[in-house]
């Protein structure tokens, strides 16, 4: 049996204007195989204008283990958010 | 519904074996679930958890992609140009769906060679539902109608099911799933009210599909021992027979409006319960079905093969075709 085709992660743009979201990913020999392929699977009903596809082995992800590390030290910055300063109600415009 | 495989051949139940799992990621688990949080490929998972959603979510696959043998039986007999493109988006749907439910499972670490390997080899199941026969054209009304009625039953909870990747993809099915529901109701609809060989064949089919419908949903309760687990786990949000009882009340009006009699003999309204009491289901027919000996399970086998196998030059083709284009970039 042949090896399996590689793995490809698909984004569609749902609109100009937009980003491109993650929306799944497909089977495909080569990056012209995988656009097609991503059009037949994820836009047939008018969900995208433009499709990303990248071969899943190049995506570096954060590590769910170093989550704390890398997302609580934000928590205790609440000074970074603008309801933490009390502005008084006459001031306007601010 | 998509759990059928955890009956041994015998039919009967058998308990998830037990894997000794750390306790405190176990316990951080479980608090992460209750609390409604999405578990992700990356993150720490039970066994268990892994191995059930892998089963339960390739064999969903493979009912999607089975479910494509019974209709595409019809496109080209379809009645009109207009109910051959609706049957053709339809099928094409079911192969969207079922793609989506591979690349999901994919991101457990099974593979999709390994999945079509374990369906091909009827290590692994699809729905019992796909292996009786479609005979009339009436058969494509009752099954969109029934058949993905009964899948809308049951995918709908599923999109908040707690491993995110499954959820995300039902969130995807189940948008396009009720056009499918639809298109079947409008061709009972129809026939229904046609000539009467019209509204006979409406309710032959009808009087086919019920039973195998309800049958859908799985075993009943008290026979679903991994049940509870998946429901602590969020992989199921409703049980078997909350979801058959749904469905049940749902449909039977929408057989009233067009003059199609579900045939049961026991089916009456109960006040007291505000639900429909039904007849008993033939459970001894479901697992000979589970067991492979459903009317048709080794045409729709055998079709699913032929066509990996016939599709094998193809495959082969286009990766020997990247290999040398590769060869001569790297070349140049």
């Amino acid at each position: 049996m042949s090896r399996e085709w590689p793995l490809w992660e698909v984004f569609v743009r749902a609109k100009n204007g937009l980003s491109h979201k993650h929306a799944g990913s497909v089977h495909a020999v080569d990056a012209r195989m995988a656009v097609e392929a991503a059009r037949d699977t994820y836009t047939r009903r008018m969900e995208g204008v433009s499709l990303w596809v990248v071969p899943s082995a190049v995506i570096v992800a954060s590590d769910p283990g170093e989550s704390d590390a890398l997302f609580a030290p934000a928590a205790d910055k609440v000074y970074r958010h603008p309801t933490f300063y009390n502005i008084p109600e006459n001031i306007k415009n601010i | 519904m998509y759990t059928t495989e955890l009956k041994d051949k015998n039919g009967k139940a058998a308990a998830a074996p037990a894997i000794a799992e750390d306790p405190a990621k176990l316990a951080a688990f479980e608090a992460r679930v209750a609390a409604d949080d999405f578990i992700e490929p990356k993150d720490w998972m039970p066994e268990a958890y892994r191995k059930t959603l892998v089963r339960q979510m390739s064999q969903h696959a493979h009912s999607e992609i089975v479910g494509m043998l019974p209709e595409g039986n019809w496109i080209t007999r379809a009645p009109s140009l207009r109910r051959k493109a609706v049957l053709l988006a339809k099928v094409q749907d079911e192969g969207g769906h079922g793609l989506y439910l591979y690349a999901a499972a994919e991101t457990l670490g099974t593979s999709r060679d390994e999945m079509f390997a374990a369906l091909h080899s009827g290590r692994a199941k699809y729905s019992t539902i796909f292996n009786y026969p479609t005979l009339t054209w009436a058969d494509i009304g009752a099954i969109g109608w029934l058949v993905d009625g009964a899948a809308i039953m049951n995918q709908v909870p599923l999109q908040r099911t707690s491993y995110g990747p499954y959820a995300r993809a039902m969130v995807r099915i189940c948008k396009e799933e009720s056009f499918h529901q639809r298109q079947g109701y409008e061709i009972m609809m129809v026939l229904a009210a046609g000539s009467p060989a019209q509204k006979r064949m409406a309710q032959d089919a009808l009087n086919r599909w019920w039973w195998p419908s309800l049958m859908m949903f799985g075993p009943p309760d008290d026979n679903s021992p991994n049940s509870a687990q998946s429901m602590r786990w969020r992989i199921k949000r409703d049980t078997n027979d909350q979801l058959r009882q749904k469905f049940v009340d749902v449909t039977v009006p929408q057989a009233d409006a067009i003059g199609l009699t579900v045939p049961d003999p026991s089916l009456r309204w109960n006040e007291e319960r505000g639900a429909h009491d039904f007849g008993e289901i033939d459970w001894e027919e479901f697992y000979a079905v589970v067991r492979g000996e459903g009317p048709v399970a080794k045409e729709r086998m055998a079709a699913r093969v032929n066509a990996w196998e016939e599709g094998a030059w193809v495959r082969e083709a286009a990766l020997a075709h990247e290999a040398k284009r590769g060869a001569r970039l790297a070349a140049e």
